[in-house]
Order: structure tokens, then sequence, then C-alpha cells
């Protein structure tokens, strides 16, 4: 069946890395993102790679009115419409503990811009009965830590609207699936030294397709992130608040 | 140098290491800074490396930025991989007009060492098929071409990169009339027939593996693969393997790459075969096994290629018996007659006979690669950098005698230098 996929955040390195691989299996493409040159020569690319339609849109997650004619363009391809969401941004803990007005960007780009995105397509895949949604959480938002807990609220918030999404649209026979990757080398982590169990957008992009082969619903990349992640969340309270990890 | 890590990185051979600030940059955009850039780092010696010195990882932009269909003009971020071109523009019609034998090589990569395939003795080398280029110099993108950039177009050519970041290249595609390789292969019982084999090949695409422990009357043996495209769809291919750790020492000890090079030779039946294979499987052999470079152990390895001129095939013979008699060598050896395509001041080909042989590190190998270095002067021949840690400054510039040209160039591109590599300050290019 042909297959259309909205990738909202496509100029996010994780983003290009699927993008590349739906194209080169013949998938429709609606980039939706900020950057419109970068997102031109992604479509450009798409192309190139067997993508059958490849439309860079404009889109913000926060502002909620660029969010209409990224669904209006996918509805208007016939069969099946996926959505991936890589938005999000994370700005240094630091720099939000020092100016508290940074923390609404911060949610509604990881949280509560692509929910809302999601809630109005919602509808729309029901009624087609079939789809698949893929959204990025983080490791991060499974426990709050001292290092990054806006961001982790936003990415913790997401992952549990995903679940009740998930919820949802298994009853019409739309598929949801959290993943969940712990630190990998793109844009946004860069500045960063020391990273553990790195890996990469290319291998979190096979990941996304093989969890979405065998019907995953959360998918943690690199696996190792699911024992490490059981253990971190098993910590008691009393004890993790004490903690610097 | 924004976004860089402190890493240790080496080439395909792992002999040579470098430690310095490497960023990986998703746009050339967020260049900033001179410094050297390498691809997949497949170079076996230090040509990718700065110790000391920061540089750029190329491999995340790789995006196909302009392709037409109807002419196979098509232009790429240098990081895209030729194997990833090989992949998707067949069923398009249109393939890269040469494909050096790993697909994991990057399209900046291949310009800067102007590679070769197993169809050199007809397509030429790989510059001769690009059109375009961007270099990043001093920060400013610049598009050069043959036509109106003629010497600093034979620098950057197979230049090392030293001429400034390869950020862009338009290549002319070659019509692929199919999916598959039709490969014929057969057995060559000795040195002579093996010449006489590839001097009469008419095929496309045409290579000989040579077994390089055959000592005496059956040195020289080996199998003689021709191939050409063909019509139809491609074998279904096993999902690539990969080396787990690093073989012990004696994995290619003598006794086991003899025994391993006789069956090898066996494989192909004595009345030759014609045999149908996917295009990656014939262009890419190798690439089945990531990282098969760790088969030879912690130590690395060392790989010697060299040409030497059509009339000069017996000094390639000499050369042969004098590796076949030192046990030294793997079991990956090539043989391939070239034409004359090269683009570029520093580009290794010449109409001649090319020999590649792997050696795994010892201070036996390194002396018997000098030999043989030595062996290639005589000739008239030369080494391909792409492949080379070990020669001296002076044995190179005697093996490439328009270096004085592509200084000319460097220096007015780079001035300060800052663009050299290990290789470069190794084999002191930046001076006469």
């Amino acid at each position: 069946m042909e297959q259309t996929w909205i990738i909202l955040g496509a100029s996010s390195t994780m983003a290009r890395a699927l993008m590349q691989k739906l194209a080169e299996e013949g998938a429709g493409l609606v980039l939706a993102g900020r950057r419109m040159d970068d997102l031109q020569a992604s479509a450009c690319d798409a192309l190139a790679r067997g993508a059958v339609l490849a439309e860079p849109v404009a889109f913000d997650a926060r502002r909620p009115d660029s969010f209409q004619p990224v669904i209006d363009l996918a509805l208007k391809q016939p069969g099946q419409i996926n959505c991936a969401v890589f938005v999000g941004s994370m700005p240094p803990q630091a720099e939000i503990d020092a100016d508290p007005g940074l923390l609404d960007g911060v949610i509604a780009d990881s949280f509560t811009g692509p929910a809302r995105f999601l809630q109005m397509l919602a509808p729309h895949l029901e009624e087609r009965g079939s789809g698949i949604v893929v959204g990025v959480g983080s490791v991060a938002g499974d426990r709050g830590r001292i290092g990054n807990y806006v961001y982790g609220g936003a990415k913790g918030g997401f992952a549990t609207y995903l679940s009740g999404l998930r919820n949802r649209l298994g009853r019409s026979g739309v598929h949801v699936l959290t993943i969940k990757p712990g630190p990998v080398d793109t844009a946004m982590t860069q500045d960063m030294e020391d990273l553990p169990f790195m890996t990469t957008a290319e291998a979190v992009a096979d990941d996304i397709l093989a969890g979405i082969k065998r019907g995953r619903n959360v998918l943690y990349t690199r696996r190792i992130w699911w024992p490490i992640m059981m253990v971190i969340r098993a910590i008691p309270e009393p004890i993790f608040k004490k903690m610097s990890i | 140098m924004e976004g860089a890590r402190r890493i240790t990185y080496s080439g395909w051979g792992r002999i040579h290491s470098a430690t310095g600030p490497v960023a990986r940059p998703f746009a050339a955009t967020a260049i900033a800074g001179t410094a050297p850039a390498f691809g997949n780092r497949r170079s076996y010696g230090d040509a990718p490396l700065n110790d000391g010195g920061s540089a750029w990882d190329m491999t995340a932009q790789n995006r196909i930025l302009d392709f037409d269909r109807s002419t196979g003009v098509l232009t790429a971020e240098a990081g895209v991989t030729l194997g990833a071109l090989a992949r998707i523009l067949p069923p398009r019609g249109w393939l890269p007009p040469i494909l050096p034998g790993t697909g994991f090589a990057t399209l900046g990569g291949a310009v800067a060492m102007d590679v070769h395939g197993k169809n050199h003795h007809e397509s030429g080398s790989f510059c001769q098929h690009v059109t375009a280029l961007t270099l990043l110099q001093n920060g400013k993108p610049r598009r050069i071409t043959p036509g109106r950039d003629k010497q600093l177009w034979a620098a950057t050519c197979g230049g090392l990169g030293q001429t400034g970041v390869i950020i862009q290249a338009t290549i002319q595609l070659k019509p692929c009339p199919g999916e598959v390789m039709v490969v014929t292969e057969r057995r060559v019982e000795d040195w002579a027939e093996h010449i006489a084999h590839l001097d009469a090949s008419d095929a496309a695409y045409c290579v000989g593996w040579i077994d390089a422990t055959a000592r005496d009357g059956t040195l020289g043996r080996g199998i003689l693969e021709e191939a050409e495209i063909g019509r139809g769809l491609p074998p279904s291919r096993p999902a690539p393997r990969r080396v787990p750790l690093d073989a012990p020492h004696w994995a290619l000890a003598a006794p086991i790459v003899r025994a391993f090079n006789s069956l090898y030779y066996r494989r192909v039946p004595a009345a030759g075969r014609t045999v149908v294979r996917a295009l990656e499987d014939f262009f890419f052999p190798l690439d089945k096994i990531h990282d098969w470079n760790r088969l030879y152990g912690k130590r690395g390895f060392h790989q010697f290629q060299c040409v030497v001129p059509l009339d000069k095939a017996d000094a390639l013979r000499d050369m042969l018996a004098e590796i076949a008699e030192s046990g030294l060598a793997s079991p990956l050896a090539v043989l391939k007659r070239m034409g004359p395509g090269r683009a570029g001041y520093l580009s290794f080909p010449m109409q001649g006979y090319t020999l590649a042989v792997d050696f795994p590190d010892s201070a036996a190998a390194r002396d018997l690669i000098a030999r043989l270095e030595d062996l290639t002067v005589a000739a008239g021949g030369r080494i391909y950098l792409a492949k080379d840690g070990l020669a001296s400054g002076a044995r190179v510039k005697a093996m490439y005698p328009e270096h004085p040209h592509w200084l000319s160039e460097v220096l007015k591109a780079d001035p300060d230098g800052a663009l050299a590599t290990d290789m470069v300050r190794r084999l002191d290019l930046r001076r006469t």
C-alpha cells in the first residue's frame, strides 16, 4: 500500500537518516520543519533515492497555526498516512534555571506542540483505519534528574501522551511506537563531551524501522538503556534525590 | 572548533593513528575554520589523519542535491558513499561510472584520491567523470570546473584534499541497463597466462585475483574475472556480517594463507564458469564483512599497491616472486591492467599493470615493502597514496614528476598549511 510519512522536525539528524531509508523504500514524504532551505535539499535527496513524493512545508511546534496546512498536504495523498515526530529542544538546564521563561519553549517543542499536532491528526488516521505514529521520547523522560529535568519533564509528558494515544488509536488499527534514545550523535549533542552508550542517527533509524516491523510499543535505543533505566527507575526517591547522575 | 570531540582514529590499515578534535557537521555551512577533512577513512595509511590538529568528519553530509534522470548528471554532498549511489541509482537506469573496491568510500574521498575501478582500462579514473566541484577555501565555497580552473582542478583531483575541503561534487553517471553483473571466472595457471588474459580481455570490467603464495612454476596463478552489466533482477543477498573482535596473530600465518588460497583457487572449476551476481557483490566483495580489517588482528596491516608501465611487466613478476618467497602475504592480492586515464597531478593510474597485496604488519613486511618501492621506482612506476603509510618523500616525489605543479597550486590555495595531514607531513609534500 502507498505510504505517506509526515516528518515533524525534518531537519533533525535522526529525521534525515530515517527519511533516507523511507525514500529508498519508495514512501512519500511531507517534510515539516522551520529551515526551508535545508528541507528543500532533503526533499531533493529523498526524490533521488526513490521517494514518490517529497514536499517541504513550514512547521513550527510553537505556532499551532502552522499545523493544519501540514495535515492538509498529507491528506491529499491516497493510502496510509504515517507520522514521525522528531521535534524537541534541549537548552542547557543552567540556562533555563537562570531564565525560567525558556521553559515554555522546551515544553512546546518537545511535548505540547507535537501532542497537539497528533491530536489534530488522530481522527484522520482513525477514519482511514490504518497508520503508524512514531514518537521520539528520551531516556531523560524516564526520571527527572538535576542535569536536565525540564527537557526530561517534557519528554516524559510526551511519552505518557503517546501511551494514551496508543491506547486510543490501537482500536482503529493505528500503531504507535514510542522510541526512547539514549545519547545520539546529532547536532543537538555535538557540544557535549563523553556521553555513555552513544549511538548514531542511522542506527536509531534502523531501530525504528525494525520496531515498526515487529509491532513494538516502546523501544529503547541502544537496547542497553532498557535495563539501565529499569535500575534507575527502581532507585527509591529518598536515595535518588541525593544522587547526581 | 565547534561541536568537536577529541578522539583517536586511524586509517583502514589501523597502523597509523591520530588524536585530536574531530567534528561531524551536518551541513557545509557549519564548517568554520580550516582543517583537513575525511570521509569513511578507507585509505589504508595516514592520508586521512591529522595527529595533534583538528579534522572534519564529512560523513553526515550525505545528501543528493540534484539528480537529472534524463542526463544522468548528479550533484551530491561529499559524504555520500559510492555504495549508496550504486544501490540507489541502478533501478533508475544509472550507475557511478567508476567504483573502487569498497562501497564505503565517500564521494569526497573518491575525488581526493582520484580512485579507479575494475573498468579503468576502458573508463579511466573517477575524476575524469567529475564535471564540477565545490571547495571550501578559507570558509568560502568556491565552485570549480575542469575547463575554467585547469591547474587548480588538476591539483584537486587525487590531490589529497590540500586545495580546500571538498564539500560537493557533480558527476556524469553512466547508463546502467540492468541490476546484475554477468561474471566469467576462469583459472589462470601462471604469470604469463595471467598477463596474456589481461591483455586480451575486451570486457568492460576485468580484474585478476592472484595467489601471492604460489611460487616457481605456479607463480602468478589466480582467477581472472571478466564482467559486464546485465539485464535482470539481482539475486537476494545475505545481510552483511561483522567481525566481532580482533583476530589472533596466527590467523594469517603462512600455512593457513597457503591453504586458503589453494581452496580459493579451486573454487572456480578448471573449465571456468559464468555466474550472475548482484552489482554490490561484484564491486564490493569485501563489504559483505563489515570491519574486515580486524581479521588482521591488533597489529594492523599494510597494502602495497604499485603500477608499472606495460613494458615493465617483468619487473612486476620479479616483485611477485619476492613476495611469494617471503611468505608474508595475505590472501588479498589483485592484478589488473590499467589504461592511461588520470585527472590530476598526483593521480595514481598510468597505462600498465597494477599489483595490490596486503601484508599483516611486521618488521619483515615493512622491509619487503621498502624493497618493492625501490623496484617500482626503478621500473618507472608509482605507488598508490591511498594505500601508502610507509614510503619516504623522496621516493614518492620521484614517482610523481608533476608534484611541483601540485605544490604551486596548493601553496596558493592553502599557504598556511592548515589542510596538511599526517601523510603530507610524512612525505614532506609541502616542499619540493
